[in-house]
């Protein structure tokens, strides 16, 4: 590349950076700063250490978000090994089914979820008929719960199945022939080969727990997660400086988890789309 | 036999997993065409909700509509610049921009609305007018476009291409426009159907940028999730899901033939010197 056309490449960029830094840079600083101009100043970053609502909430996100990435994995290893290891009829339309859920925003996942455990949903008319008793929990952290695993397992899946395609398939012949059990195949042979794959995906579907805002705005009228209370915090309370300062701590979390996806997964695991 | 039992409980258990996925999808769409969705299918079949939620929310589909059409138009003209640019410069300068363009992905939509409508909140007619929703959602869906036509660009040798058409005497544009275009178009079409979808379907950040008079589909089936009766809000989502799954089936599609080209692809030498960490996809976005 000559040093001539660096005038022309910087002009072909300065449409997109110029949106970048109005839309996005200057105002993300200026939401940092305006954290620190409520009453407690610089002390509302630490606000998850002194606020008890803050500091509930900010547990009860990561626990829900952890305890769902594990459920996710776990359900997402086995049906995506299953499905990369065996050639059947429909296999490619069971893919399909997995991967479609992929763009369905969070307040549709959030009706899914009315749907299947609401008052009219799914499980609490086979319940009543069973038992006679209707079960509803759509409202509750269990189906916070049900939600974030309806978008997370298709998440995961597409990176796994990638993963498991690029396994080796002679290391567990060899395994095999040398007289492990299937589980000790898959202890010591597949799921350390798995693992940067499941670290990646762990950390996407953790981050997408973390922030997500629509699941929890259709289901969760008196769960505090994260986004919910920063969005009571801004619209009911007219708290902005607190508002601010969780977003951008949330932010960071979301950024770091991320960011360890990224760099984890390399070009090896993440190469189909 | 053993291994028949451990293939039929396998697939069992994947059956499963689709169901809990696809289960709801099918009993929304039921309950949007059942006259009574307490009393089941018996009750009869209609299209009165449908209709009434053309009556009630048509708007908030033209408007997703445009807002999608306009969030393209712009990605496309600042994005595929842009991803020309960081092929071309490659190595850690263009990994460093790559890397913070995704930025607004990583970030929880609702922290980057509250971040304008602090900073832009002020300007009356620019806050209640749609352009302040596609401000968002350009922000939301230019990764994606600049990624994947990045991807594309990155796997073949469209430099030395270019510099072919160089030595020809090919001006810069008659490169972009016969050259390097045609050549990421598979890439810049995975990249329009990913920003359309996106865009169509984006609520964190609708949700805080819309005003009474500029909703979105999203916004307005939180909308109808809160107050109207369920049958109404499954034709509403029945509605969605008949725009989105199109568009979903031609980017499986897409990918489906990327995959087979890739195989071939991995045969040729390829630019090595700078390789994208990820292809593009929807993995990363926001529920």
């Amino acid at each position: 590349m000559q040093s001539s056309e660096y005038p022309r490449l910087f002009l072909l960029i300065f449409p997109a950076a110029i949106i970048f830094i109005a839309f996005f840079a200057v105002p993300m600083a200026r939401l940092a700063v305006v954290g620190t101009t409520g009453e407690e100043g610089y002390a509302a970053y630490l606000s998850m250490a002194t606020t008890p609502r803050h500091f509930e909430s900010m547990v009860a996100t990561v626990l829900l978000s952890f305890g769902v990435t594990i459920t996710a994995l776990i359900i997402s290893t086995i049906a995506g090994l299953f499905l990369v290891r065996n050639s059947f009829f429909g296999r490619e339309t069971l893919i399909s089914m997995l991967t479609f859920p992929l763009a369905f925003p969070g307040v549709v996942i959030g009706f899914m979820v009315i749907l299947l455990a609401g008052r009219q949903g799914l499980v609490g008319t086979i319940t009543n008929a069973l038992s006679g008793d209707k079960l509803v929990f759509a409202y509750s952290m269990a189906g916070l719960f049900i939600g974030y695993l309806y978008f997370s397992i298709p998440r995961v899946i597409l990176t796994i199945m990638a993963a498991a395609e690029k396994l080796d398939t002679s290391l567990e012949e060899a395994a095999q022939s040398l007289g492990a059990s299937p589980w000790r195949v898959v202890c010591d042979v597949i799921l350390p080969a798995l693992k940067p794959g499941l670290i990646a995906s762990g950390a996407i579907c953790f981050a997408t727990s973390m922030g997500a805002f629509g699941t929890a705005f259709t289901l969760a009228t008196n769960i505090d997660v994260l986004p919910m209370t920063i969005y009571t915090e801004f619209t009911l309370n007219a708290n902005i400086a607190g508002a601010a300062s969780l977003s951008i701590i949330l932010g960071l979390v979301t950024w770091v988890a991320l960011f360890v996806a990224r760099s984890l997964s390399g070009s090896s695991v993440a190469a189909s789309a | 036999m053993k291994h028949r039992g451990l293939f039929i409980s396998q697939l069992v258990f994947t059956l499963f997993v689709c169901a809990f996925l696809i289960v709801p999808v099918i009993l929304s769409a039921l309950a949007g065409v059942t006259e009574n969705f307490f009393l089941g299918i018996k009750s009869g079949l209609t299209f009165r909700w449908i209709g009434e939620v053309l009556n009630l929310y048509v708007d908030t589909i033209y408007l997703s509509l445009m807002i999608a059409v306009a969030c393209l138009a712009v990605t496309l003209i600042i994005g595929l610049p842009a991803a020309y640019v960081l092929s071309k410069i490659g190595g850690r300068t263009a990994r460093f921009i790559e890397e913070t363009i995704v930025l607004p992905v990583a970030v929880p939509g609702l922290a980057i609305a509250l971040a304008l409508i602090i900073m832009y909140g002020g300007f009356r007619d620019f806050r209640s007018s749609w352009a302040f929703i596609l401000v968002g959602h350009v922000l939301y869906t230019l990764p994606f476009m600049v990624r994947s036509v990045l991807a594309v660009l990155s796997s073949m040798n469209f430099r030395e291409l270019e510099e072919g058409a160089a030595s020809l005497g090919a001006s810069f544009w008659q490169r972009f426009w016969t050259v390097v275009l045609p050549n990421a178009k598979p890439g810049i079409l995975a990249g329009s159907l990913m920003v359309v979808t996106l865009s169509v379907g984006e609520f964190n950040l609708t949700w805080m940028l819309h005003t009474p008079v500029t909703k979105t589909l999203p916004v307005g089936l939180a909308d109808s999730y809160a107050s109207m009766r369920l049958e109404v809000a499954s034709a509403y989502t029945l509605v969605f899901f008949v725009m989105i799954v199109p568009l979903l089936i031609a980017m499986q599609m897409l990918s489906r033939d990327s995959k087979q080209n890739q195989k071939v692809m991995e045969d040729l030498p390829s630019d090595k010197n700078f390789q994208v960490s990820d292809r593009p996809n929807m993995r990363n976005t926001e529920a």
